[in-house]
């Protein structure tokens, strides 16, 4: 191994330079840009966060309460836009710079200097976005989905949300090319890709993902810029357009987009459970080859969103049974994660603690999938809150656990010090009744036929309603004290020293780096230390 | 440290990079001067167009830093394929921007169009909306959006500006191979060639759109044709004269002595992308004008 070497010799090197503007604003180190990206993502889950918990209060109770239903549709576009490109997306993001290059052994990121720009549009991006609210019209209030015609009729938003989609798509597009570029071009000599962590070949086929969508949305938000202010067709049937036409160049974009935001999320979760089943993770290989099986398919089920709009029935046979194929791919990963667990010797810290509900949860937010992927029954339960039950379900006990628990696992890394296990174990039982009490009650009103994105419902709907309204609040609740929990342990705050190791059982380039991880790493390129890797099986 | 280090056997990490931020600031006075002049919220476009001076000044001054940074040797191989893979993927990103707007152009051509014409299961938007309405292509949609309007003939200007990119295409090529040879002379002259070759290309389309709009009655306006014509030949129209100017720029660093046979990324990436505006020009013409 290199590091500790290196780090005590070369010792210009962990000078991190002086003052904010020169740390932050100019800096192009991956840690330092990984914190940011981390940072800002927490942020934004709360903005978020705060705009649902207004959702909640209004839906506490039928009848209009405290706000009016345009202000409502405000409030469900942007607290989706927020949560996807600004909380979820940024925070896998802030992950990668972390910890991809510390897992292949490269010194940085391969282009460091865009990786600090696509860090700073996104500040710039949402200030944009979020200023619509002040605006005539207030915010884009067509759903994130942004169908036309209605997203067309709203105020002076359209513009500034289209040209903050532009640019968080710049921002996404540099994100991933220099994953790839890292990747592909700064592992360790002796890092051969069927040795890299899941991690990081998760995060390699989500860059794929990215850069092969984020372009298309861009062009579907520019058609509806052009709709609207320069006279263009593209969604206007009087002019031979189709505002399906949307749905579709959307969908084709939205599907992969949302398999962006799990993918990294097995990434995590298949480093943390073989870690406290410390076991390796069971059929690796598979593993891989099945996220990019769940890649591919990604592409071809996009009209699985479309059922209701009517396609021609060879399309509803054709995406229906394409989205079916999705769940072999995800139950591979399913059966591997419950296999490595299987007879291992295994301990419930918090991390593995929020990973173990991901794969439960999770796996009841594929299974409403796969009902939503029928077509006929999805005749029904489209635009209901049985949707909205099953994206949240795979989102926030999906993806935003897997964060949650990403961070618990490498907060000792980052910080040099042990978040305390006492506080994260009442944070997890905390946030994983709450989300149930959240969210399981609105698959019963969505069967039962509540509509979505209305700020007003029939009297039938009120119990579940009062309850999904208090476990959301409790939830909320429930990520404040993370951020104390997460500054607690920033500060040192009743917690201990972390060690290298962190834990028992883990395996990885990253558990034999100090505790805090110095501020440069890997500098010379050398090969790593085979034993200090979790996967150098047997091929 | 490795800024002061001029042996490059350590892959190079810059630091302190000032220049993104100027960047970010840049594209947020573009967006932001682009969409209140549209709203009418503000009667001048000057804040975008300050926007766009800072962009440039941005792009001037970062290409500069890694220009001067690539002649002083700070790059080794290493460096090299993580630029190469940048603007390949960027090549790609490109790619599938543009595909969406052919997806777009198929759809409605192959479907939309169709359907309002009373095809498959069309046959009641037909009837009871559009009653009359045929569906055939080229269309500006049942509602005659824009008005009538004639086509540009493919056969004309397009033909000719065919050829034109195809043999920018080549004398390129010659040019690359020039440099790889060491005929320095040799690469400028067919630089040149390629500028102009790009430069007219985009002074006929520029006279193809003014006969568009003044003989034709074709805008973008017209219905889904106009917006499918002029939003795919616009955004190449853009490519190529960003091509054109990156074009320029490597022609002037040839001047001044810049790349080597041996190495030489910055020529290369903007050949790649010159082509790559080349091969969007081959859907167009087939896609758009012909078929
Ligand atoms: C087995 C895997 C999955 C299947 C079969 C599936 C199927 C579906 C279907 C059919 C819909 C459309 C429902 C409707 O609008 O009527 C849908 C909606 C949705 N799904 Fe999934 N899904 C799966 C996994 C995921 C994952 C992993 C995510 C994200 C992490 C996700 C996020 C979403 C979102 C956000 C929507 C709602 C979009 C909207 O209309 O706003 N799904 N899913
Ligand atoms: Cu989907």
């Amino acid at each position: 191994m290199s590091h500790a070497e290196t780090h005590s010799h070369d010792h210009d090197h962990d000078h991190k330079p002086k003052g904010f503007v020169k740390r932050w604003l100019m800096t192009t180190n991956h840690k330092d840009i990984g914190t940011l990206y981390l940072i800002f993502s927490l942020i934004m889950f709360i903005f978020g966060g705060a705009l649902a918990m207004i959702i909640r209060l209004e839906l506490f109770q039928p009848g209009l309460q405290f706000v009016q239903p345009d202000f409502f549709n405000q409030l469900t576009t942007m607290h989706a836009l927020i949560m996807v490109f600004g909380a979820v997306m940024p925070a896998f993001v802030g992950f990668a710079n972390w910890m991809i290059p510390i897992m292949i052994g490269a010194p940085d990121m391969a282009l460091p200097r865009m990786n600090n720009w696509s860090f700073w549009i996104l500040p710039f991006a949402f200030t944009m976005l979020a200023s619509t609210f002040f605006m005539d019209g207030g915010a884009p209030a067509a759903g994130w989905t942004l169908y036309p015609p209605l997203v067309l009729q709203g105020g002076h938003n359209l513009a500034f949300a289209v040209f903050a989609i532009h640019m968080l798509g710049i921002s996404s597009i540099m994100g991933a090319i220099n994953v790839i570029a890292t990747i592909m071009n700064m592992r360790a000599p002796n890092m051969g890709y069927l040795k890299m962590p899941l991690f990081v070949w998760t995060w390699l086929i989500t860059a794929f993902l990215l850069i092969a969508v984020m372009p298309v949305f861009a062009g579907a938000v520019t058609m509806l810029l052009t709709d609207h202010y320069f006279g263009t067709s593209f969604f206007n049937a009087a002019g031979g357009g189709d505002p399906v036409l949307f749905q579709h160049i959307f969908w084709f974009f939205g599907h992969p987009e949302v398999y962006i935001m799990i993918l990294p999320s097995f990434g995590i979760i298949s480093e943390i459970i073989p870690t406290f089943a410390r076991k390796p993770l069971f059929g690796y290989v598979s593993m891989v080859y099945a996220t990019a099986g769940i890649a591919f398919l990604s592409f071809i089920v996009w009209a699985h969103h479309m059922f209701s709009v009517g396609m021609p029935l060879g399309g509803e046979l054709f995406f229906m049974y394409a989205t079916f194929l999705i769940s072999i791919p995800t139950g591979v990963k399913v059966f591997n994660w419950v296999s490595t667990m299987w007879k291992g010797s295994m301990t419930f810290e918090t991390p593995m603690l929020f990973a173990v509900a991901f794969i439960i949860l999770f796996t009841i937010g594929g299974f409403s999938g796969l009902m939503l992927a029928i077509a006929p029954a999805d005749f029904q339960y489209h635009d209901t809150y049985f949707v909205v039950a099953h994206f949240h379900y795979v989102l926030v006990t999906g993806a935003v656990f897997a964060i949650i628990g990403g961070v618990y696992y490498w907060i000792p890394k980052w910080t040099g010090n042990m978040y305390s296990e006492r506080l994260g174990k009442i944070h997890f039982w905390w946030s994983v009744i709450s989300v149930n009490v959240l969210f399981f009650p609105q698959h019963f009103l969505g069967l039962a036929g509540m509509p979505r994105r209305i700020p007003d419902y029939s009297v039938q709907f009120a119990n579940w309603n009062m309850w999904s309204s208090i476990g959301g609040f409790a939830f909320g609740l429930a990520q404040i004290f993370f951020c104390i929990i997460v500054w607690r342990t920033i500060k040192g705050k009743g917690t201990s020293k972390a060690t290298d190791r962190v834990w028992e059982g883990a395996k990885g380039l990253e558990w034999f780096i100090p505790s805090p991880a110095p501020h440069h790493t890997f500098q010379d390129g050398a090969p790593v230390n085979d034993e200090h890797l979790a996967h150098v099986s047997s091929h | 440290m490795s800024q002061t280090n001029t042996n490059n056997d350590q892959y190079y990490v810059p630091h302190l990079a000032k220049w993104p931020i100027v960047g970010s600031i840049g594209m947020t006075m573009t967006a932001v001067g682009a969409a209140i002049y549209m709203n009418n919220q503000f009667d001048s476009p000057i804040v975008m167009y300050l926007g766009f001076a800072t962009l440039i000044f941005m792009m001037f001054g970062w290409f500069g830093e890694v220009i001067k940074e690539s002649e002083s040797n700070k790059y080794n191989p290493q460096v090299d394929a993580s630029f190469r893979m940048g603007m390949i993927w960027f090549i790609f990103s490109e790619v599938m921007f543009f595909a969406g707007f052919f997806g777009a152009l198929w759809y409605v051509r192959n479907m939309a169009v169709p359907w309002l014409g009373g095809e498959g299961t069309g046959v009641f938007t037909n009837t009871e909306l559009w009653s009359g309405y045929e569906g055939v292509w080229p269309t500006n949609g049942p509602g005659n959006i824009g008005g009538k309007f004639e086509l540009v003939d493919p056969f004309h200007l397009p033909l000719i500006n065919t050829v034109l990119l195809m043999a920018s295409s080549i004398t390129l090529t010659i040019a690359h191979h020039a440099l790889v040879d060491g005929a320095r002379k040799k690469v400028i002259g067919w630089l040149i060639a390629t500028v102009v070759l790009g430069a007219t290309f985009l002074f006929f389309q520029v006279d193809e759109y003014i006969e568009a709009y003044q003989h034709l009655d074709l805008t973008l306006k017209s219905g889904i044709y106009g917006s499918t014509f002029f939003m795919l030949t616009g955004f190449h129209g853009m490519h190529v004269t960003l091509g054109a100017i990156m074009l320029t720029v490597i022609t002037i660093r040839m001047m001044r002595g810049h790349f080597k046979p041996e190495s030489h990324f910055g020529f290369e990436a903007v050949a790649w992308y010159w082509h790559f505006v080349d091969v969007v020009w081959l859907g167009l013409f087939i896609f758009v004008y012909i078929i």
